[in-house]
């Protein structure tokens, strides 16, 4: 058994965890945040996608213990209160989800993909980043669109802020 | 159409909690004192179990049960069972093999479930189960359907000779045998459709909880349809009786067919429940989906086209070796003949038609249902041949379906099916004005200029949605009616409540049909809530799956709401002291048409709770129940165009675009409908270009993960070009088609008619993946 304690969505938790933990179950199964989701063995599906100190980690990949002193950002912690985050505003308005199980991972690739590319995102590039994360429901279709969509709604929101500040 | 109300383009209401990490699936349950399960499985194709050996098992840290087949049947737990009853053309019933939950003898698949293991954690349960030692006796496996045929082959089960379940046939064989005869042309084909798992995202689950106290049982399950399971389990397996036996199908994480059929592990949970007296789930990883999830299609078909002197179709003659698997699965036998061979006339004008089926026992894991069951199997058979067909007689693919189409309706096929509505040539000029297939010769003469082969296909397609009236499903050998339930219930504060059997796994009924009640009261569909799932809200359904939830589960929302309308309108008349037949509600507000006066809905909601002043005789309150059943199947049909280019160096296939012309019937939710198209054809392209089951000749499941089985990605697939031309479907209140598998249904003959046309070749097999495209264009060469 290890002590874990890491920083997640903001709040200082700790627990003890089987050795063999992973992050994924740990987030699960100690602190309750279900909005993770494990949909294989292999770490192909891309649900279980976290941010771990500000990179998208597949959380099926990494042990609990491991990850101890990091900061982790969840699907959970991704609105701000009521405010959902453009990327999740995108999917609900392009019905970028069907059945919702790989949507927290898609979600949280997204918003990694978005802050990777600050000069924008095209369908190629899109496709071909999301290929770690498998969806079974919507052919991608919407999800690009939403992701697409949302890539520019924060670019505009981007410049705004930056005309506010000058 | 108001903003929220039927074809508005509305939001889904679900979205919130799944895209902020609110989902609840099975795995996200917590019960007090809950542990956790894990299944020993054969690691044989066939074998007989000779000794299970528990002790040290039990013995591990944190295990409280270690149990096996012989004391899940000594407490008189049933074998599984086939719900549909098929009869061989010689009179006698289908011949169905014993399975056990456990096994408790023999082992038939590498997957087949053994022994449980029950621990606090699943990593101890994991553990544990590694140390159960089974000793079996190897025996030779048989894995390929027209192996499993031959003399001398592995016997799966003693009770089906020679691994035949049923030889089945539907058709007038005689007048389809003198129309090949007198033919001027005859296609011919082997046609063989790829074996696939479903792989819905979130894998299956159950949880089993028996109440000593109540002495009751609850099963948390990833069900299309928990009233199914609740009955199954009850009336055939002696679980428990079904007031002793509460069913939750809660978020599931998409289906596809693979979560109509109750498992042996719900079964086993909640057995084993009672008997170590704690909660016990079971969370499948990915490669026991793999192993012990129904798989999809395995047919294998010879086929032959008759053509007059004018190249129309005067015969079809079909001929299918469909594999069932290890066991016959809950509605396996259905899939290859009703849901199949009835569709064979496709959308065409087919004067005899003759489909003989063969289902077939063999050492993989069981077949049933896979999204469009039986449908795109069908479709592959028919659309092959007619690109085979076009081409062997010169003429252009387009108009020799055009040439054969059905053009009046009512049309009485001679497979049963009696269709009510279409417009066939509706979708093929759409989909041919959307692909923009004049410019297609230009298209490809540009690509050669690069060095890469171009082809265009197309698939027109039909399916039977809507299942299905239940006195004909019956005569035809059904176990259960295939009627909806739905109840209505109005809140004293106007608020509403639907209850169905339907049961959502993706597909946003949720909103779709709030939309319908949106539709009918004006009431915001925030404040209508919908509630699936659970046998103790909902008093009876039979789930989602063949299309069904918008046909059959909104008519019977739509006629409940019949009922309530006409109650609140009495009710209104009589506050207003108007005439019954002059109330009318529009946006929220009941009204004496052609005056002023009017009520606001909440009102007449509140008069019915209050009941201080209701008209002389009527009972308080504002709530009613529907039956529906349908009184025909739906006919969804449409136009499918592939464009492909190969790249000759590689093989590989990059689809240049898709489109879909559907005609589903009137529209509830235009992005809904989308997305379930473009789900659809993801799966489609799927099985012509990607994916496919392998097992070794030893019956070892060669795909058994992420790593092995090829699921279609983001980057595999273009955007789509889908579009409706709708004919309302004249046999249910609500003018729905259905929409759930037609893009399943219809794309994979697109697929391989492009990339057939492409290579200039009669056929390739599917998937088409690279090495087989590059493999074909250098046997041609050759």
């Amino acid at each position: 058994m290890s002590d874990v304690s890491l920083t997640v969505n903001g709040r200082r938790v700790s627990g003890n965890a089987e050795d063999r933990t992973l992050l994924v179950h740990f987030l699960r199964e100690h602190l309750g945040l279900t909005g993770t989701h494990v949909g294989c063995d292999t770490s192909q599906c891309g649900a279980c996608l976290v941010h771990v100190d500000g990179r998208a980690v597949k959380s099926c990949t990494m042990l609990a213990v491991q990850a101890s002193g990091s900061t982790i950002v969840t699907i959970e912690g991704l609105a701000n209160g009521a405010d959902l985050h453009p990327v999740q505003a995108a999917f609900k308005e392009h019905h970028g989800l069907q059945c919702g199980f790989c949507t927290p991972g898609m979600i949280m690739a997204a918003t990694d993909m978005i802050a990777r590319h600050p000069e924008g995102l095209d369908e190629a590039t899109v496709r071909a980043e999301l290929d770690g994360n498998i969806c079974r429901c919507t052919g991608y279709h919407n999800i690009v669109k939403a992701i697409l969509a949302a890539s520019q709604a924060m670019a505009k929101g981007a410049k705004g802020k930056a005309r506010q500040a000058a | 159409m108001g903003i929220e109300g039927v074809g508005a383009r509305v939001a889904r209401k679900e979205d919130k909690r799944f895209i902020t990490g609110g989902g609840r699936y099975v795995e996200d349950m917590v019960v007090p004192g809950m542990k956790h399960a894990v299944f020993v499985r054969s690691p044989h194709a066939h074998a007989e179990i000779k000794k299970i050996d528990v002790r040290q098992a039990q013995a591990m840290p944190g295990v409280v049960g270690v149990l096996t087949g012989k004391e899940l049947k000594a407490d008189g737990i049933g074998n599984l069972i086939c719900g549909w009853m098929i009869h061989s053309k010689d009179g006698t019933p289908m011949k169905m093999g014993a399975w056990s939950p456990l096994a408790v003898e023999k082992v038939r698949y590498v997957g087949d479930a053994v022994v449980i293991v029950i621990a606090d954690t699943k990593g101890q349960a994991r553990d544990a189960a590694e140390a159960v030692e089974i000793t079996y006796k190897e025996l030779k496996a048989v894995v390929e359907a027209t192996k499993a045929l031959e003399k001398g082959a592995p016997q799966v089960h003693a009770e089906a000779e020679n691994n035949l379940i049923f030889d089945w046939e539907l058709g007038d064989g005689k007048a389809t045998d003198a129309a090949i005869k007198s033919a001027a042309h005859i296609t011919r084909m082997k046609i063989v459709n790829n074996r696939l798992v479903p792989n819905a995202m979130e894998p299956r689950a159950a949880l089993g909880h028996y109440d000593k106290a109540e002495d009751h049982y609850t099963c948390w399950t990833t069900s299309q349809n928990p009233h199914v399971a609740r009955l199954v389990l009850s009336a055939f397996y002696n679980v428990a009786p079904e007031n002793k036996l509460r069913v939750i199908a809660p978020d599931v994480g998409g289906g596809f067919g693979s979560k109509i059929y109750i498992y042996p592990e719900e079964i086993v949970c909640l057995w084993a429940s009672k008997k170590t007296g704690v909660p016990v789930k079971w969370v499948a990883d990915r490669t026991e989906s793999f192993l012990a999830d129904a798989h999809g299609r395995d047919h294998v078909s010879t086929v032959e086209m008759a053509f007059d002197k004018d190249n129309r179709i005067t015969g079809l003659k079909v001929d299918t070796i469909a594999n069932l698997g290890a066991y016959m699965s809950l509605f396996s036998s259905c899939v290859p003949t009703y849901l199949y061979a009835t569709l064979l006339s496709g959308q065409y004008d087919i004067p005899a038609i003759h489909a003989n089926v063969r289902t077939v026992y063999t050492n993989t894991a069981p077949v049933d249902a896979y999204r469009g069951a039986g449908r795109p199997e069908a479709t592959y058979v028919l659309e092959r041949l007619m690109e085979a067909a076009a081409r062997e007689l010169g003429v252009s693919p387009a108009e020799l379906r055009r040439k054969n189409f059905i053009t009046s309706f009512p049309h009485q096929t001679p497979v049963i099916m009696n269709y009510d509505a279409g417009d066939y040539a509706a979708s093929l000029d759409a989909a041919m004005k959307a692909a923009d297939y004049a410019g297609f010769t230009k298209r490809r003469q540009d690509a050669a200029k690069q060095g890469k082969l171009r082809g265009i296909g197309m698939s027109c397609y039909i399916e039977a949605c809507g299942l299905a009236p239940s006195a004909a499903v019956g005569s035809l050998g059904a176990g259960v009616g295939l009627w909806e339930s739905a109840e209505v219930r109005v809140n004293a504060v106007g608020t509403i409540e639907v209850l169905t059997g339907s049961h959502s796994h993706g597909q946003g009924h949720e909103t779709t049909f709030a939309q319908l009640v949106n539709q009918r009261f004006g009431v915001p569909i925030d404040s209508v809530s919908i509630v699936h799932g659970d046998t103790d809200k909902v008093q009876m359904g039979m789930g989602t799956y063949g299309s069904r939830s918008g046909a059959v589960g909104m008519s019977a929302v739509a006629k409940a709401l019949d009922k309530v309308e006409a109650k609140a309108k009495k009710i209104a008349a009589h506050l207003m002291e108007a005439d019954e037949g002059d109330i009318v509600i529009e946006n929220g507000e009941v009204k004496v048409a052609g005056t002023d006066r009017s009520l606001p809905w909440v009102q007449v909601a509140l008069a019915a709770y209050t009941a201080h002043n209701l008209p002389a005789g009527m009972e308080p309150g504002l709530k009613e129940t529907a039956f529906y059943d349908p009184s025909n199947f739906t006919f969804p049909a449409g136009c499918y165009i592939c464009e492909v280019e190969i790249d000759p160096e590689t093989g590989l296939t990059e689809i240049i675009q898709f489109v879909a012309a559907d005609d589903f019937g009137n529209i509830i939710n235009p992005m809904i409908v989308e997305g379930q198209v473009h789900g659809g054809i993801a799966q489609g392209v799927g099985q012509a270009l990607l994916e496919g089951v392998h097992y070794d000749a030893s019956g070892q499941l060669l795909t058994a993960s992420y790593m092995d089985y090829t699921m279609p990605r983001a980057d595999d697939l273009p955007s789509f070009n889908v579009s409706t031309s709708n004919t309302p479907c004249p046999g249910n209140p609500l003018g729905v088609k259905g929409c759930g598998e037609a893009g399943a249904i219809g794309s994979p003959p697109a697929v391989i008619n492009a990339i057939t046309d492409a290579l200039g070749v009669v056929d390739i097999a599917m998937p088409a993946s690279p090495s087989t495209v590059w493999s074909t264009i250098q046997a041609k060469k050759h």
